[in-house]
C-alpha cells in the first residue's frame, strides 16, 4: 500500500501530516473512555475534512481495532465522507415540511444548474449537494442551506440562479 | 450545594434582581429556527446597542424557542408595571427603532408589534388552549444561565428527591403520574424504571435520547436549546432512583446549538454542585457525557443507539434480553426521551395528582406537537392529551393557508400514518391514534392541503426509510426498496392495479417480519394512505392522472384562451419555455417544461391550468 493517499482535491496527505499528531493528542485525551470509536471519527472528519483510507487505518491503529471495523462505522453513519466535499456545501432540507411545500423542485433546479447528482460534488470542487433531513426551522419552508447561511422559503425557484452567483463571484480573487 | 436553602437563597437574590423597578427585559427568540430567520443580528444590534446608548437597566436576553415560528424573529419587551410587547419579524433596522423610541423614550414601536391591542404573545389563540409542562420555561429563561433555571423552581425536584424520597418513593411517583414515553412507544416511564431498579449491578448507566430524527419534528430539539437544565435535572432524579452513576446523553450533530448549550448547562450543573460527585451532600454520584449520532434514523431505536454508543455501526438487535437487563456494555440501561424527561422535575415536584389532572386517564399529561406543512401557524404547541385534531388545526394553527381545502394530517413520521377529516374530532392520545391508523410517534403532525398528492407523499416516507434501514433484517432491507420502486412507478405513470395488491401483500409481511421498530412500522405510510385514498392510487394506475396535479409524468400545464397576452409568465419561465408576443395568446412548449408551476402562480388571469 502506497504510504500516500491522493485526495481529488489535489492535496496529498503523506504520514508524517501535523495534523496526525493533532488528531493523536485527541485519541489520547479519550484513552479512559469506552467507545470512543464515533467521537474520534467526527474529530478527524473535523481536523481532515474527510475520513481517506490513511486516516481510518491511522484510527485503527490508535484505537487498537480492525481497519474493517472503523470502516464499516465510517460508511454506515451518512455524515462521515469518505470522500473530499467541496468548498460550499448547498443542504436542502428534505424534511417532512418542506417537502410538502415543494422542496423537491429546489433539490431539482439545484442539480441542473450545477449540472450534478445529489450528493456529488461540482468539477470545479465549488459546490458539494446534498439533501439532508429536516434543519428544524419548518416555518421558513422550502429552506437549503449553503453553508452556515440559510436561504428561507424558496417557494420560488428561479432565484436559485441568484443565490450560486453570489458563490461564483466570491471565487474570482484566486 | 448542600441544602434546599442554598438552592432557595439563589432562587432568592435572583427574584430580588427581577423585582428591582428599573429592569426592563428584552428577550429574543434564539433557538435554531429563530437564528435562521435572521435573530443573531437583531440580539447583536439590541446588546451593542443599549451599551453605547448607556441604557444600564436593559437585559437583553437571549431564550430558546418562543413557539410561535411564523413570527420568528420574535423580541419582547417587559417593561417593569407595564404589559409586554411583543415584536415581530424583527430586523437590526426595527431593532435600532425598538432601541431609540421603546427602550430609551418608553414609546412602543406599535407598527412593529404583534397588532391590535393584543401585546403580549399569550393572548393569542395559538397559545390560549396551551397548557405548557415540558417546554414551560422554552422562550421564557435564558438557556444559558442556571440560575434562571433555579428561579423557575429548578433543581428543587432533585433536592426533594435526594433528600427526602427514597429511590422506589421516586418510581412509585413517576408510576402513580402515568407518564409514558413521548418518544413514539407511550411505554409506561415509571414501570421501565422499576425494571432496571429491580437489577443488581455494579455499574447501571442512563441514557437520554435526543437523536430527534423523525423529520419534521422538533420538540426534543427546542427542550434541549431552549431548557437544558430541565433535561439534566430529570436524568439525575432518573439516575437516583434507578441507581445509576452515569449518564449519557445521545443527540443529533446536526443540532450544533442545542449540544453548545447542554455543554454549558452540564459545566454550570458540574459548578453548583447539582452533577458529579456527592450530589446535595447525599452519596449520590451522577456524571453526564454528550455522545454525537452521526445522521442515522436507526439509532433512535434503543438497542442500535447503544450499539452506536459502544462505537459500533447502529444496528438493531433481538430483544430480549431488554435494555433494562443488559444495555449498554451488557450494563442494566435505561433509555427515556427528551420530552419525556421534561416532565419528570415537575411530577416530582408539584406530585403525580397534580400531573394526571391534565391529559386522559390512559395518556395522562400533555403532549408538544411540532406543526408543520400547509398550515397557517407552523410551530410548536403543548396541549393536553384528549385535545381534538380539529382544535389543534383549526383553533390554533389557523388552517390551510391560501384558502387551500384541508385533506390529512400526517403524524408519527415514517412510522405513522395520515389523519383525514372524518376522523378530526377524535380525542387525541396514545391509543386513540393508533386505533384510527396513525400513532403518536415524537409528535410530528404536518398538515397536507389539496394540492398534496397521496402517493408522492408515501414515496417520500418510503425513500426516507429506504434510506435510513439499517440492513440487517432482510424484510426492512429488501422490502422497503421493493415498495420504493413500485411507489415510483405508480407515480412515473408506469404502474398497473396489481401494483397496489402487491404493495398491500408486501406491506404486511414486512410488518409482520422485521426486526425492528423500524421496520414493522415502515410500511405504516403506504397502508395508511392506501386505507384512506385508494381513489388516488386507482387514479395513477388506471387514468393515468394525478389528481393533486403534483406528479410531474402525470400532468402537462397549458395555457387557455383566457390569457391576455402579458408576458408574465414567459419572463417568469425559469427555463424558457413559454412563447408568444404581446397582447397575444401564449403557448408552453411541452418538452422544454420542467413542470415547476411558476407560471401558474404567477399569472394574475388564472389563464394557466394543470391536468
Amino acid at each position: 500500500m502506497n504510504k500516500e493517499s491522493k485526495c481529488s482535491c489535489g492535496g496529498v496527505i503523506s504520514a508524517n501530516d501535523p495534523r496526525f499528531e493533532e488528531l493523536k493528542e485527541y485519541i489520547d485525551s479519550l484513552k479512559d473512555s469506552k467507545g470512543i470509536t464515533m467521537p474520534v471519527l467526527q474529530e478527524a472528519q473535523r481536523i481532515f475534512g474527510f475520513l481517506p483510507l490513511e486516516v481510518q487505518k491511522f484510527i485503527a491503529k490508535e484505537i487498537g481495532i480492525p481497519v474493517s471495523e472503523v470502516y464499516g462505522v465510517s460508511t454506515f453513519y451518512s455524515q462521515f465522507n469518505l470522500t473530499p466535499k467541496g468548498k460550499h456545501k448547498i443542504a436542502v432540507c428534505l424534511g417532512t415540511a418542506c417537502y410538502v411545500r415543494g422542496a423537491q423542485a429546489v433539490l431539482d433546479k439545484l442539480a441542473e444548474e450545477l449540472d450534478i447528482n445529489v450528493g456529488d460534488t461540482t468539477p470545479d470542487g465549488l459546490f458539494t449537494l446534498e439533501a439532508t433531513r429536516c434543519l428544524g426551522c419548518c416555518s421558513l419552508a422550502p429552506v437549503m442551506m449553503i453553508d452556515d447561511e440559510v436561504y428561507a422559503k424558496l417557494d420560488n425557484i428561479s432565484v436559485i440562479p441568484g443565490i450560486l452567483q453570489k458563490y461564483y463571484e466570491q471565487r474570482l480573487p484566486e | 450545594m448542600r441544602t434546599i436553602s442554598e438552592l432557595q437563597a439563589i432562587k432568592d437574590a435572583f427574584t430580588a434582581k427581577r423585582q428591582d423597578s428599573k429592569e426592563i427585559r428584552v428577550i429574543i427568540g434564539m433557538g435554531t429556527c429563530g437564528i435562521s430567520a435572521g435573530a443573531t443580528p437583531v440580539y447583536e444590534a439590541l446588546r451593542d446597542g443599549a451599551r453605547k446608548m448607556g441604557l444600564d437597566n436593559v437585559t437583553v436576553c437571549p431564550t430558546g424557542c418562543i413557539g410561535m415560528c411564523t413570527y420568528e424573529p420574535i423580541v419582547e419587551v417587559k417593561v417593569p408595571g407595564k404589559e409586554t410587547v411583543t415584536y415581530i419579524h424583527v430586523d437590526a433596522a426595527k431593532a435600532e427603532k425598538i432601541l431609540r423610541y421603546h427602550l430609551r423614550d418608553g414609546i412602543p414601536v406599535s407598527e412593529y408589534t404583534i397588532g391590535g391591542d393584543c401585546g403580549s404573545l399569550t393572548e393569542l389563540d395559538f397559545y390560549k388552549k396551551q397548557n405548557r409542562v415540558a417546554i414551560r420555561n422554552c422562550g421564557i429563561v435564558n438557556p444559558e444561565d442556571i440560575t434562571e433555571y433555579i428561579y423557575k423552581d429548578g433543581y428543587f425536584a432533585l433536592a426533594k428527591a435526594l433528600l427526602n424520597m427514597k429511590p422506589s418513593e421516586v418510581i412509585d411517583e413517576i408510576k402513580k403520574s402515568g407518564l409514558r414515553g413521548r418518544g413514539g412507544g407511550g411505554f409506561p416511564t415509571g414501570t421501565k424504571w422499576g425494571f432496571a431498579a429491580a437489577n443488581e449491578a455494579d455499574q447501571k448507566y442512563f441514557i437520554c435520547n435526543a437523536d430527534e430524527g423523525d423529520p419534521g419534528a422538533f420538540m426534543d430539539r427546542s427542550v434541549l436549546e431552549g431548557d437544558p437544565h430541565a433535561v439534566l435535572e430529570a436524568m439525575a432524579i432518573a439516575g437516583y432512583a434507578i441507581g445509576a452513576s452515569k449518564g449519557f446523553i445521545y443527540v443529533r450533530a446536526e443540532y450544533p446549538v442545542a449540544v453548545e448549550r447542554l455543554n454549558i448547562a452540564i459545566a454550570q450543573a458540574k459548578e453548583y454542585g447539582l452533577l458529579g460527585d456527592n450530589i446535595m451532600g447525599t452519596d449520590f454520584c451522577f456524571d453526564i457525557e454528550i455522545r454525537l449520532g452521526a445522521g442515522a434514523f436507526v439509532c433512535g431505536e434503543e438497542t442500535a443507539l447503544i450499539a452506536s454508543i459502544e462505537g459500533f455501526r447502529g444496528m438493531s438487535r433481538n430483544k430480549p434480553p431488554f435494555p433494562a437487563n443488559k444495555g449498554l456494555w451488557g450494563k442494566p440501561t435505561i433509555i427515556n426521551n427528551v420530552e419525556t424527561l421534561a416532565n419528570v422535575a415537575q411530577i416530582i415536584l408539584k406530585g403525580a395528582d397534580w400531573f394526571t389532572s391534565f391529559g386522559t386517564a390512559k395518556s395522562p399529561g400533555t403532549k408538544v406537537f411540532a406543526l408543520g406543512g400547509k398550515i397557517n401557524n407552523t410551530g410548536l404547541v403543548e396541549v393536553p392529551m384528549g385535545i381534538t385534531l380539529r382544535e389543534i388545526i383549526y383553533e390554533i394553527g389557523d388552517g390551510c393557508p391560501n384558502g387551500k381545502r384541508f385533506k390529512a394530517v400526517q403524524t408519527g413520521g415514517p412510522s405513522g400514518g395520515c389523519i383525514t377529516t372524518e376522523n378530526l374530532d377524535t380525542p387525541i392520545d396514545f391509543d386513540n391514534l393508533v386505533a384510527i391508523g396513525s400513532m403518536m410517534g415524537s409528535g410530528g403532525m404536518i398538515v397536507m392541503d389539496e394540492d398534496n398528492c397521496m402517493v408522492d407523499i408515501a414515496r417520500f416516507f418510503l425513500d426516507f426509510t429506504v434510506d435510513e434501514s439499517c440492513g440487517k433484517c432482510t424484510p426492512c432491507r429488501e422490502g422497503t426498496k421493493r415498495m420504493h420502486e413500485i411507489l415510483d412507478k405508480i407515480t412515473g405513470g408506469e404502474g398497473t392495479e396489481e401494483d397496489v395488491e402487491t404493495l398491500k401483500e408486501l406491506a404486511q409481511n414486512i410488518k409482520l417480519t422485521s426486526l425492528c421498530g423500524l421496520g414493522q412500522t415502515a410500511p405504516n405510510p403506504v397502508l395508511s394512505t392506501i386505507n384512506h385514498f385508494e381513489n388516488e392510487y386507482i387514479a395513477h394506475v388506471k387514468e393515468k392522472s394525478c389528481p393533486a396535479g403534483v406528479c410531474k409524468a402525470l400532468i402537462n400545464f397549458s395555457i387557455t384562451d383566457d390569457c391576455k397576452g402579458c408576458t408574465l409568465c414567459q419572463r417568469s419561465c425559469p427555463v424558457q419555455a413559454i412563447s408568444g408576443s404581446l397582447k397575444k395568446k401564449h403557448v408552453i412548449d411541452q418538452d422544454t417544461c420542467l413542470k415547476c408551476g411558476i407560471c401558474m402562480n404567477v399569472c394574475k388571469f388564472n389563464a394557466i391550468v394543470k391536468e
